[in-house]
């Protein structure tokens, strides 16, 4: 079978990518485009590592086929902020000490920068369910459901 | 001279004897004639054994001193972590 | 003992951290090369077949493949343990468990590899089987490997009992006599996975001049640079190992379970070759920990003195030799100043992947059914389960049940703290119970190396052999700035090849900030002393007569006041003319790692209608020795604290009939999720460690060992009822209602 033509926007620049008919999005940013800040963690969806926003929507890239982005914008960790210009998220999970391994912390970025575009005061009970997509094996959550708290609340402009 | 604590199943190869008094400078010295005093034990020390010197958890350590009143425990070897 | 410390108990943002967050830190399936093929595995449907044979030739005469190999393709090596390790990568003869590798293709692409996975015909004839741990040590049981019985055991066990240990002094049996209750029970646990999110994921180069490079995901890699050397008949020296940015271990990662196999295919094909492995291959071949079958009888007076204790615990490990019960053995009462007391353990082989460590490997179910059993008897006694442990908790001058005599420990201060908390008196809800546990790890030493250069510029690198798995390249550069007197941020740890830095153990056994740390300290000090030299050749003055006082050289004697102090950058400075670059490193082999105790306090609150149980408070005590990175220290004893709270309330692998595993995904095979849970309040306490300079004790795995039984135990008090198996999943609960 003849591989697909796709173009796409990622992280703001266009791409134009040929993929296989059943190859998955999550492999198309590691394989193609050489992004490889998005984690496998399980192909299922079950873990949230492979994390990326489609159009604005969080999805799971693991689920994803390369072939269904064409004409989107895609959004991975490393369309947000820059070494010198952290995004709050990523400065707060730092200081916070909110990541040990950090391979789900890409997707921890991606899913709480998303949840914050929809809903800026999250309480401690909607953090924690929206990001019940994203496992965490080092922290227990504690310290990134923290971070996630007082990023927002410094993006929204309380003294946090 | 030393006391030496031999614990649970590691009995099984001194013929049951628990504890004796060893005069040896170091734990290779130790280690050395507790293999001869008794061959059983040989293999396992061959393979590796624990020693705690005075509550002090030593993996081996053949140079370790060990002082004239010191109680030596003769553990297998912890592994694992 | 150092006590007043500048860089040790402050929070610096971790050196890793910024890749971290950014998306550009390497993991292991991250790195790429020019040529690389793409690796699958074949694995065994059956739990136990003989493989009768596997014809490769479709598969290789598929375009695109480079490379097929089975077990066939590897000469058998002298050492024993290295040789399970081989067959347990590659199955020789016989597969030996549900998802055992038994052929392996490298090709163009990994749909290509996938392809001509299809295309591998296998036959198989099924062997008998078991996967549990009683009936493998029945004496009629399928033997997975004939001579390997442990030496001390009789006939009344099958020859998959590879192991026999056993602890303790006094005699129980006096002590029950003396007991106003006595309460004996049997428990079991299931087998849980480490759980990492990143699976294993190596790249290998074998080339046709001998020589190897291999970048992987381990928790060690001098380690799997010694089981590849063997296992590929190498010269250690000829195979550079690279540790990547490792996605979690918890013990999982100390050993290896692709790489060889990478590197063969590598040798076959003569390019490099990339092999990650899929969630369900890490669910069904790499090494969960061991499952468990427990007795325990304890005897307590009515005052709640603890007469005597015994314990039986029967672990199964798997598909090949193992040693781990006896750290089970070892830690069940190692909480309590006992007089009578024995554990007892026996290591089992099953038709199910070999076990490898998982954070404090073996303690947490012995604990476990211990520290069930003390609950039950303050229940029945009407006794205070935190004055019941401070009236019988080991303390210094204890004699383990172990062997050794305590040292300085915490326990007492970890129950006392519990104790004085605000959780401990807070009222409960309905249907809520409120559980305690102790809990209990050794600790190691071992081999480390580390190198340390003063740069011209007055910064500082320093080299460490063992893979950062939790935060220790920040403590690391932490104990360095202490020990040389200057700033964190002038000091960069980088965890080095094998080829850069000398042998260093396995990260295992919260080793690594203790032992690095002592070699760290050391290093500081040679690099101390020359340039104490360099600043008395500068002064013209005796090299006695200079000290090192925080980061600066000094003038003392009868020179003191005369010279302003001089500086490590002021040193560093001029360093190319007072006789070249300054360094210092150290290897060594330290021990007194010194023993951490930890008390959790949970309530549960357990739904009536539906059995599910919820976690509403947690407060973990830990002793930590000396924390030099408080915020890593809270992360650890909160990852580990809701590690064991899966493995108390759902995680679990499940076997059928067929000897296949059931759940090899993370949906069916649930660990714990952010909506499970609550804040999970960190306490720590600091008892130093008289075998440490700074007072340092480990403190990665304590954690894992309360949250089983105090979560059991709360959940018995919410009900009124005590379930004896974890885990404690909403139908077991339901049913105990």
């Amino acid at each position: 079978m003849s591989k697909i033509h796709v173009n796409a926007t990622v992280n703001g620049d266009a791409v134009e990518f040929l993929c296989e008919p059943d190859e998955v999005l999550l492999d198309v940013l590691r394989d193609r485009l050489n992004l490889t800040g998005a984690k496998e963690g399980c192909g299922t969806g079950d873990c949230g590592a492979c994390s990326v926003t489609l159009n604005g929507r969080l999805v799971a890239s693991c689920l994803v086929l390369g072939a269904e982005v064409e004409g989107s914008a895609i959004e991975t960790v490393e369309g947000i902020g820059t070494a010198d210009a952290l995004h709050p998220l990523q400065r707060h999970l730092l200081d916070h000490a909110a990541l040990q391994c950090g391979i789900c912390t890409p997707g921890i970025i991606v899913a709480a920068k998303a949840l914050l575009a929809e809903n800026p005061d999250p309480s401690e009970e909607e953090v924690r369910f929206w990001l019940a997509g994203n496992l965490c094996r080092c922290t227990g959550y504690d310290k990134i459901i923290r971070a996630v708290l007082s990023a927002a609340a410094e993006m929204r402009g309380d003294s946090a | 001279m030393a006391r030496v604590v031999i614990f649970g199943s590691l009995r099984a190869f001194t013929g049951g004897e628990g504890e004796m008094e060893i005069e040896a400078a170091t734990t290779r010295e130790l280690l050395k004639k507790l293999a001869a005093r008794h061959p059983a034990l040989a293999e396992t020390i061959e393979a590796g054994v624990s020693l705690a010197i005075d509550g002090e958890v030593f993996k081996e350590a053949w140079f370790t001193p060990i002082g004239p009143e010191a109680e030596v425990v003769v553990m297998p070897l912890m592994v694992g972590g | 003992m150092k006590q007043d410390f500048k860089v040790l108990g402050t929070r610096p943002i971790r050196p890793d951290g910024l890749d971290k967050v950014t998306g550009k830190a390497m993991f292991g399936a991250d790195k790429s090369v020019t040529g690389m093929l793409h690796a699958r595995v074949l694995r065994s449907p059956h739990a136990h077949a003989e493989i009768v044979s596997i014809d490769t030739s479709k598969a290789e005469a598929l375009a695109g493949v480079k490379a097929v190999i089975t077990g066939d393709d590897f000469e058998d090596v002298d050492n024993r343990w290295t040789r399970y390790t081989m067959q347990n990568c590659m199955a020789q003869g016989r597969a030996l468990y549900d998802g055992h590798a038994v052929a392996a293709v490298a090709a163009v692409s990994k749909k290509v590899a996938a392809e001509a996975l299809a295309l591998i015909e296998v036959t198989y004839k099924p062997l008998p089987h078991v996967t549990d741990v009683d009936e493998a040590m029945a004496p009629d049981a399928p033997v997975l490997h004939e001579g390997v019985k442990g030496r001390n055991l009789g006939d009344d066990v099958s020859g998959n009992t590879v192991g026999y240990y056993s602890f303790g002094h006094g005699d129980p049996e006096t002590g029950f006599a003396e007991a106003d209750e006595v309460i004996e029970r049997t428990f079991k646990t299931a087998a849980v996975h480490q759980g990492y999110i990143e699976p294993q994921a190596c790249l290998a180069d074998l080339g046709a001049d001998g020589r190897g490079e291999l970048w992987c995901c381990t928790q060690g890699h001098y380690e799997v640079r010694r089981i590849c050397a063997e296992i590929l008949h190498m010269d250690a020296s000829q195979l550079r190992v690279t540790a990547s940015e490792i996605g979690g271990g918890f013990g999982g990662k100390t050993t290896v379970f692709i790489e060889p196999v990478a590197l063969k295919l590598s040798q076959k094909a003569g390019r490099p070759v990339k092999l990650v492995m899929s969630r369900e291959e890490v669910f069904r071949a790499t090494g969960p920990t061991m499952s468990a079958s427990m007795d325990v009888k304890i005897g307590m007076a009515k005052d709640g003195r603890i007469t005597g204790a015994h314990a039986r615990l029967r672990y199964q490990g798997g598909a090949f030799p193992y040693q781990m019960v006896m750290l089970g053995a070892m830690s069940a009462f190692a909480a309590y100043d006992l007089e009578h007391v024995q554990a007892e353990g026996w290591d089992v082989m099953t038709n199910r992947p070999k076990m490898i460590s998982y954070r404090a490997p073996g303690a947490p179910m012995a604990v476990y059914a211990v520290e069930s059993v003390v609950d039950e008897l303050c229940q029945k006694l009407g006794l205070d389960p935190l004055d019941v442990r401070i009236m019988n908790a080991a303390r210094e001058g204890s004699k383990s049940s172990y062997g050794p005599t305590f040292k300085a420990i915490g326990l007492v201060e970890a129950l006392e703290a519990a104790k004085a908390h605000p959780h401990y008196s807070a009222p409960l809800a309905p249907n809520t119970g409120r559980g305690v546990s102790c809990g209990f790890w050794f600790n190691f030493g071992g081999q480390v190396s580390v190198s340390m250069a003063i740069n011209a510029d007055g910064t500082v690198n320093l080299i460490e052999g063992n893979p950062d798995i939790g935060g220790s390249r920040a403590s690391i550069s932490m104990m360095a700035a202490e020990a040389l007197g200057i700033e964190f941020d002038r000091v960069r740890t980088i965890v080095g090849d094998t080829a850069s830095v000398g042998f260093s153990d396995v990260t295992d056994g919260s080793r690594v900030t203790f032992a690095v740390g002592i070699a760290t300290i050391n290093a500081a000090k040679a690099a101390i002393k020359e340039m104490c030299k360099r600043a008395a050749m500068i002064w013209e003055i005796d090299e006695e007569s200079v000290e090192w006082i925080d980061g600066a050289a000094h003038a003392v004697g009868h020179n003191a006041g005369t010279l302003p102090p001089m500086t490590l950058a002021e040193i560093a400075a001029t360093s190319g003319k007072t006789g070249g670059p300054i360094a210092g490193h150290h290897e060594g082999a330290p021990d007194k790692a010194g023993v951490s105790f930890g008390v959790h306090l949970v309530d549960v609150e357990v739904d009536p209608e539906t059995g599910f149980t919820a976690i509403k408070r947690y407060t973990a005590f830990q002793d930590v020795g000396k924390a030099i990175h408080p915020a890593y220290v809270e992360g650890q004893i909160q990852g580990g604290a809701v590690q064991g709270i899966g493995w108390a309330l759902n995680e679990e692998y499940i076997y059928g009939e067929d000897g296949r595993l059931q759940n090899p995904g993370f949906l069916d095979y649930r660990i714990p999720v952010a909506s499970d849970l609550p804040m999970i309040e960190p306490v720590i306490i600091e008892v130093p460690n008289p075998g440490h300079p700074y007072g340092v004790r480990g403190c990665g795995e304590t954690a894992i060992v309360p949250p089983l039984a105090a979560v059991s135990n709360g959940v018995a008090r919410a009900i009124g009822a005590r379930l004896y198996a974890l885990p404690m999943s909403p139908p077991k609960i339901l049913k105990a209602l």
